[in-house]
């Protein structure tokens, strides 16, 4: 052992694993992030979302639910921020109440739709031959409709709902990473390094799992956050069209459907909740953007 | 264009497409497999919706029977398939008549609205692309960046809200939900179903002001998205074809800026574009859907959530089976254009 080490050691830092080598590597991308404003901006952004979110009871100046008739369709004031809905609502509260449905629907669809298309894509892309056939065709059907229309048909089926909603939006979410896992695997499945850990007995479940995964792992995690701003506008839009989170929930895109009918008198109820969709999922973009920009190799 | 290399093209066409077949048909047939299959696990009971709740036991029967629900589940499928083959997609709840009808019917606004935003896209997209690759790096590249990466993340439904409330509610500027002022519905002769054309045969000028106030937002809403998308491709197509070595030789020579912008790199990436813009048309489907609810724009998207949120899901499916078929179709011109024009790949 401490003969490798110091031979390996030539530079002084040499990681120790690849988990080490992968913390490394994150470090030094962190930092070239940082160097783009826009991605800064972007991660300040997210940040503050997930800020809001934990501390909304603390933030929040209202009940986002409780109806208060008296004050119902009230512009914005010192009382309320952004305003009241026709139910008398808080608009201001209810955002921030939902920052926490925005959260709770990137972070299942992702929990979801991570595991899901990098399990499909390396097994594909590992064993190659008739699996893959199979599931690249699999996977040609999804991506063969835009994913609103999908996630309706879905949500059809499945009835309105913020959960069905979930589902449907993981189900149309997952074969564009499966696709990106699967290249990567290609790319990797005839190198040395697995060859000699093949020879060195490994079951294929330990290769795929154990040296696999972590080298296809930041580029899912690039195309999930990229994925999200998409993840949100779909929610929105299901929310919009009635079919997502039902009321009261404060969902954002159905704050917007419930300001339609009151829209030109009331611009609040429908301009807020707008904006708040909007800076999370340019955040989103930002980052996922500068992301790209700083771990594609061609962009040095 | 000499003869043989217009055969030469045609033959790398038609190789394209018999090699790309078999792979479509599979596509295809996932699709109708997926569509059947969510029709069977809906909550919905297809034979109650016909008869309604008050029928007796036997007609429901007998509308179970003639349904084929009771047949297995591979012989409904084949029966489904067989349908289809007829172009017979089941009736309407509302109206009755024929999904494929409905769908007929309302698809004109649709594509009139579509590919005036796709014209909107390309015509904005393109030379912001150009720009931004031109100006890598500098301010007028981060300024393209943010404009796209806006059009990327506005909420389309919300964007058309606010858009119809400025412009129309408060400015006056733009008509406001439909087609077209109520006053002149149905003025025009129905020649191609896209009023704006239908308007200018008939040399009706009013009906075709009224048309264009109406059309502008929604079309120019839709088209940011494209636009987005367009921009975006055309700037990384043409940093590929910056960094060539062919675009240092023309340098040398002492081309200007501009003839080696677009006379050399910008020509090489024509084709790329063309298919970009194949599949954007395509996406914009998918935003006509928010923003046809938005503008009571009586298209395809319109219809399609009203279906939805009536439980009629012969006509969801129609949809859905549409929309998969139109990506299929635009994804094959994309691909076959590529083949065709480029001398590469031949």
């Amino acid at each position: 052992m401490t003969a490798t080490s110091s031979s390996l050691a030539h530079g002084g830092d040499a990681p120790r694993s690849h988990w080490a080598a992968l913390l490394d590597n994150s470090k030094r991308t962190l930092r070239r992030i940082l160097r783009n404003p826009l991605t800064t901006g972007g991660l300040i952004v997210i940040a503050l979302l997930v800020t809001i979110a934990l501390f909304a009871p603390l933030l929040a100046t209202h009940d986002p639910l409780i109806q208060d008739l008296n004050n119902a369709l009230k512009g914005p004031s010192a009382e309320h921020w952004f305003g009241t809905d026709a139910f008398g609502r808080d608009i201001y509260s209810r955002i921030v109440y939902g920052s926490r449905i925005t959260l709770y629907i990137i972070s299942l669809v992702t929990v979801i739709v991570g595991p899901v298309g990098l399990t499909v894509g390396t097994v594909a892309g590992y064993f190659g031959g008739a699996i893959d056939t199979v599931f690249m065709r699999i996977t040609d059907i999804f991506i063969s409709f835009p994913s609103l229309i999908l996630a309706l048909a879905f949500v059809a089926a499945l009835g309105p709902g913020l959960d069905h909603a979930i589902i449907a939006i993981a189900l149309t979410a997952w074969p564009p990473i499966a696709r990106l896992a699967r290249a990567e695997t290609m790319t990797l499945r005839d190198s040395d390094f697995i060859s000699a850990i093949k020879l060195a007995g490994a079951s294929p479940l330990r290769v795929l799992v154990r040296h696999v995964w972590p080298l296809c792992l930041s580029s899912v995690i690039i195309r999930l956050t990229f994925n999200m701003a998409g993840v949100i506008l779909t929610a929105a839009g299901l929310g919009f069209l009635g079919l997502g989170a039902q009321p009261p929930l404060p969902e954002w895109g159905s704050m917007i459907s419930a300001g339609r009918s009151y829209m030109v008198a009331c611009w609040w109820m429908v301009a807020f909740p707008g904006l708040a969709i909007m800076m999370v999922s340019l955040a989103f973009n930002l980052l996922g953007d500068g992301l790209r920009d700083a771990l594609d190799p061609r962009g040095e | 264009m000499s003869l043989p290399g217009m055969s030469g093209r045609m033959s790398a066409a038609s190789f394209s497409f018999l090699y790309r077949l078999p792979r479509i048909l599979v596509t295809l047939f996932g699709l109708l497999t997926l569509t059947f299959l969510i029709g069977r696990v809906l909550p919905v009971d297809p034979v109650l919706s016909i008869v309604g709740p008050d029928a007796d036991h036997e007609t429901y029967m007998q509308v179970f029977h003639q349904l084929g629900l009771d047949k297995p589940i591979w012989e409904q499928f084949v029966l489904y398939l067989g349908a289809l083959a007829h172009g017979d997609l089941g009736n309407a709840l509302l109206t009755g008549r024929p999904v494929i009808e409905e769908i007929g019917r309302v698809l004109p606004a649709t594509v009139e609205l579509g590919t005036l935003a796709i014209l909107i896209g390309t015509g904005f997209g393109v030379p912001l692309g150009v720009f931004a690759a031109w100006n890598r790096g500098r301010i007028g590249d981060h300024v393209v960046r943010v404009i796209s990466l806006f059009g990327y993340s506005v909420p389309i439904f919300w964007f058309g809200m606010m858009g119809l409330l400025i412009f129309y509610a408060w400015l006056g500027v733009v008509g406001g939900a439909g087609r077209i002022d109520l006053f002149y519905d149905g003025l025009v002769e129905d020649h191609t179903g896209l009023l704006l054309i239908d308007s200018l045969v008939d040399g009706n000028w009013e009906v075709f002001r009224s048309a264009f106030g109406h059309i502008v937002l929604p079309g120019l809403i839709l088209g940011l998205h494209s636009m987005a998308y367009i921009s975006r491709m055309t700037r990384s197509f043409m940093l590929a074809q910056l960094s060539q070595e062919y675009i240092i030789t023309a340098r040398v020579k002492g081309l200007s800026g501009r003839e080696i912008l677009w006379r050399h790199a910008f020509r090489n990436i024509l084709v790329q574009l063309l298919t970009i813009v194949a599949l954007a048309y395509g996406t914009l489907l998918e935003g006509a859907v928010l923003i046809e609810t938005v503008f009571a724009w009586p298209g395809f998207g319109q219809f399609m959530t009203h279906s939805l949120l009536r439980g009629d899901m012969n006509a969801v499916m129609g949809c859905v089976l549409v929309v998969g078929l139109v990506f299929i179709t635009l994804n094959l011109i994309a691909d076959t254009l590529y083949h065709v024009f480029d001398p590469r790949i031949r």
